[in-house]
């Protein structure tokens, strides 16, 4: 219905330099408390705001944020009512963690976009040894690509972030990914990202955004 | 200029703008950022108060003087506020009362999903519900107005969606309005009986007043579209409204919610075939708006429990469309474990203490106690109920753990089956309404053990300070309360206290079994910073716990503590060393020496 309403839009630059009429475009977030999924979150919002889209943002805090699922959803376009994404909504899902990608699969549109990070991170019923880690993750996610999933990403990210020099950066690799999915490269992001972090964190990080736009 | 805000960050800017310059709070998910955000402009003076009921007061106080003054809260925290604001709305102000009420539908970090709506009618005072950031700034500022205008406390309600989303705001400058005079008003500002009489009956004439402004409020207003439904609704719900309906149908968007524009609402049913009432939660328009006489559905189709959303609103409304357009892929909407998850089996991943908690080496020492009711509060350690530690039996409210504590202590020896309780609570939450809690065990012979655990800071919400940390919100130094002293002023005996460091389990246990040998109400103080604070992992980075795997034994005792930075990978105990702070816990429960200690 929203997207009904942006016939008349007027067109903006979407999606690898090309011309693309414009449509609301919503994009979530995934991962565990700790990993820096709202950083990544505020990086991509503000960005966003700079190539002069309407954006909404929600995050959830709080108890959640104690090791447990954390979600952050991000929706840009012409104009954006609920700032929330729904079932089966989302074009594009990063998940920072293997998991979380299984868990909130049911919110990507289909044949969407998902990216995920392939790392562990064991829930408390797991650690406990109640619960079994799946192995098969990636294999189930692989079966759903041309079904489920258009296009299904798989990178480590934090292999990536350790060789670049820390493990916490693996989520400004994942950023990188996700602005090249969705065919944002045009703007300086670097600048962008300077502005949430102390200046002894810009190299790196600089660095980890380089690494997740050439993957 | 525009910015993007979330809705907590445009209320501190909409009242540095509106020329606020005193604000207090006490945090609570969804609020907690409000006076964060406050506290950075220097113009306005902000603390945090011990609760929520301190914080109106204070602002209430302030008010009368002649500044303009905010108080925020999450919504239980206006429950232990109602008391002042109630009778704020029979005092009135003199400089503008702006309360801010922070809802949290869907329960993301609370206790109950209440809707603070209801206050608004309960207390007499207007409601305005703003939709996004820009109106959260804008709203606020014109709240102040309002409130002066009226001379009423305005009640601005918000819910998690509206506090943690970001959307566009353009900024503003600020005005400054300064303090208005004080002078002497007993009649107004001294609510006697024989005040409150003739108080009670000019607010009733203020909300008429305020009742026939609100038909030509610009908070309400009408956008016309298809005229075969016409929706009334507020706060995120109109958003989601706007979502599912679009230009199909036509909104009557409530900003003022108390008192209602009632002309308005019958202009607005009268132009349209059907009225449905969008909202989330209790039915607070829908039975308003029925006491006028006007037909209209809400509840009958959408949920009072939960949050809402628009998919939620697109299943009530068009079920066959969303069979059409989107099949299978919604249908997971109502079921997360759909196709995919069914050839995989998604352990659940609960909120769990982190590794290195202080609160962890308390509850283990106490989940090693037979036959104690374990009383909890409000705060990280609210986790104290999850496995595998599991010892906490109850939780209600903050303070609660101390009082609830005693009635189950005297439940039980009525009953003739005398159990030991242990109250379990935090510091802030000790300062915010465990004290009382303690002054009652004491002066009622309760023989309670109340555990303070101190980890010097108000952990859960992300680290405010409180009054035993020694720094106030705009970051002076001050006093910092001393917990002993307080705890013998109310009447504990020396030899009933215990201060333990929880990272010593020995120590810990030894005071948990003489405190339930105890006859006497006993405290015990478990004294450790939490493990995330800046200086704390700065101080304790490089250290860790490893298991040497020649000595490991397999027997999985470790894993009893429940730290996330345990786990058993492929046969193997093995230490996440990024993750550990060698707390040493796992160290003092293995019986034999597999875990070492580095990097100290």
């Amino acid at each position: 219905m929203q997207e009904e309403k942006q016939k008349k839009m007027p067109e903006l630059n979407m999606g690898k330099k090309n011309k693309t009429k414009l449509e609301n475009k919503a994009l979530l977030l995934v991962g565990v408390g700790g990993q820096g999924t709202i950083l990544a979150s505020k990086v991509l919002s503000e960005g966003l705001v700079k190539q002069g889209y309407d954006v909404k943002m929600s995050e959830i805090h709080g108890m959640a944020q104690r090791g447990g699922s954390v979600t952050t959803q991000i929706k840009f376009g012409k104009k954006i009512y609920a700032p929330i994404v729904g079932a089966g909504e989302a074009d594009v899902i990063v998940a920072f963690e293997k998991l979380e990608a299984a868990r909130y699969l049911f919110q990507l549109k289909k044949m969407g976009t998902l990216i995920v990070n392939d790392h562990e991170i064991y829930p408390l019923p797991v650690l406990l040894g109640q619960q079994q880690y799946p192995d098969n993750v990636l294999s189930v996610l692989e079966k759903q690509v041309g079904k489920r999933i258009g296009q299904l990403k798989v990178l480590q990210a934090n292999t990536i972030a350790v060789e670049l020099g820390n493990v916490k950066a693996q989520n400004i690799v994942l950023l990188g990914t996700v602005i090249k999915a969705l065919g944002l490269e045009d703007l300086d992001w670097a600048e962008v990202l300077k502005e949430f972090l102390p200046l002894k964190l810009h190299e790196l990080n600089i660095k980890a955004l380089e690494a997740g736009l050439r993957l | 200029m525009k910015k993007l805000l979330t809705g907590n960050e445009a209320i501190a800017r909409g009242a540095y703008e509106a020329g606020c310059v005193v604000a207090a709070a006490y945090p609570g998910t969804p609020s907690t950022e409000i006076l964060e955000n406050i506290a950075g402009y220097q113009e306005i003076y902000a603390e945090w108060s011990p609760n929520e009921k301190v914080a109106l007061e204070v602002a209430s106080g302030a008010a009368i003087g002649g500044a303009r003054a905010l108080a925020a809260m999450k919504h239980v925290g206006l429950n232990v506020a109602a008391d002042p604001l109630f009778t704020m709305a029979y005092e009135g102000v003199n400089g503008g009362l702006v309360i801010v009420t922070a809802d949290d539908p869907g329960t993301h970090s609370s206790q109950n999903e209440q809707d603070n709506r209801y206050y608004a009618p309960h207390a007499k005072v207007a409601l305005l519900e703003p939709s996004d950031s820009q109106e959260c700034k804008d709203f606020v500022k014109a709240a102040f107005a309002l409130s002066e205008e009226y001379d009423l406390p305005v009640i601005i309600r918000v819910t998690t969606r509206v506090c943690h989303s970001k959307s566009l705001v353009e900024l503003g400058e600020r005005a400054e309005i300064g303090v208005k005079p004080y002078s002497k008003n007993v009649q107004k500002y001294a609510m006697t009986p024989a005040h409150a009489k003739v108080r009670h009956v000019i607010v009733e004439e203020k909300l008429g007043d305020l009742q026939a402004a609100a038909e030509q409020s610009p908070f309400n207003r009408v956008e016309w579209g298809g005229r075969t439904k016409g929706i009334i609704t507020s706060g995120i719900s109109y958003q989601y409204a706007q979502e599912v309906f679009g230009e199909e149908a036509s909104y009557l968007k409530l900003g003022l919610t108390y008192p209602l524009p009632e002309q308005l609402i019958r202009e607005f049913a009268a132009a349209v075939e059907e009225v449905f009432i969008i909202e989330e939660n209790d039915p607070y328009l829908e039975n308003s708006i029925k006491a006028l006489g006007v037909e209209c559905k809400g509840k009958a189709l959408l949920p009072v429990c939960g949050e809402l959303n628009p998919g939620i609103i697109r299943q009530a409304f068009f079920p066959e469309m969303i069979k059409a357009e989107n099949g299978e892929s919604i249908e997971k909407a109502e079921k997360p474990e759909g196709n995919s998850q069914a050839e995989l089996s998604i352990p659940g991943r609960p909120p769990v203490l982190c590794a290195g908690c202080p609160h962890r080496g308390l509850f283990y020492a106490l989940s090693k106690l037979k036959d104690v009711v374990v009383s909890g509060d409000i705060g990280c350690y609210t986790l104290g109920l999850t496995p595998p530690l599991g010892v906490t039996d109850t939780v209600i409210c903050m303070g609660a753990s101390i009082s609830a504590g005693i009635g189950l202590e005297k439940a039980f020896q009525q009953g003739g089956v005398p159990r030991k309780v242990f109250s379990c609570i935090g510091d802030s939450t000790f300062f915010h309404s465990g004290i009382t809690g303690l002054v009652d065990a004491v002066y009622n012979k309760s023989k309670i053990c109340v555990v303070i655990m101190d980890n010097r800071i108000t952990a859960m919400t992300g680290h405010q300070v409180n009054p035993g940390t020694g720094r106030t919100l705009q970051g002076e130094e001050t006093t910092a309360l001393d917990l002993e002293q307080l705890v013998r002023a109310v009447g504990i005996k020396t030899e009933n206290i215990r201060i333990v460091d929880p990272y010593h389990l020995a120590e810990t246990e030894k005071a948990v079994r003489e405190a339930e040998a105890a006859q006497e109400p006993f405290v015990i103080i478990t004294r450790r910073p939490c493990a995330l604070l800046k200086d704390v992992q700065r101080a304790r980075a490089g250290i860790s716990c490893m298991i040497a795997p020649e000595k490991c034994k397999k027997c999985k005792a470790c894993l009893k503590i429940g730290c996330p930075a345990i786990a058993v990978k492929e046969g193997q105990v093995l230490i996440d060393q990024t993750a550990c702070n060698g707390c040493g816990l796992c160290q003092q429960v293995c019986k034999f020496g597999a875990i070492a200690k580095v990097g100290e």
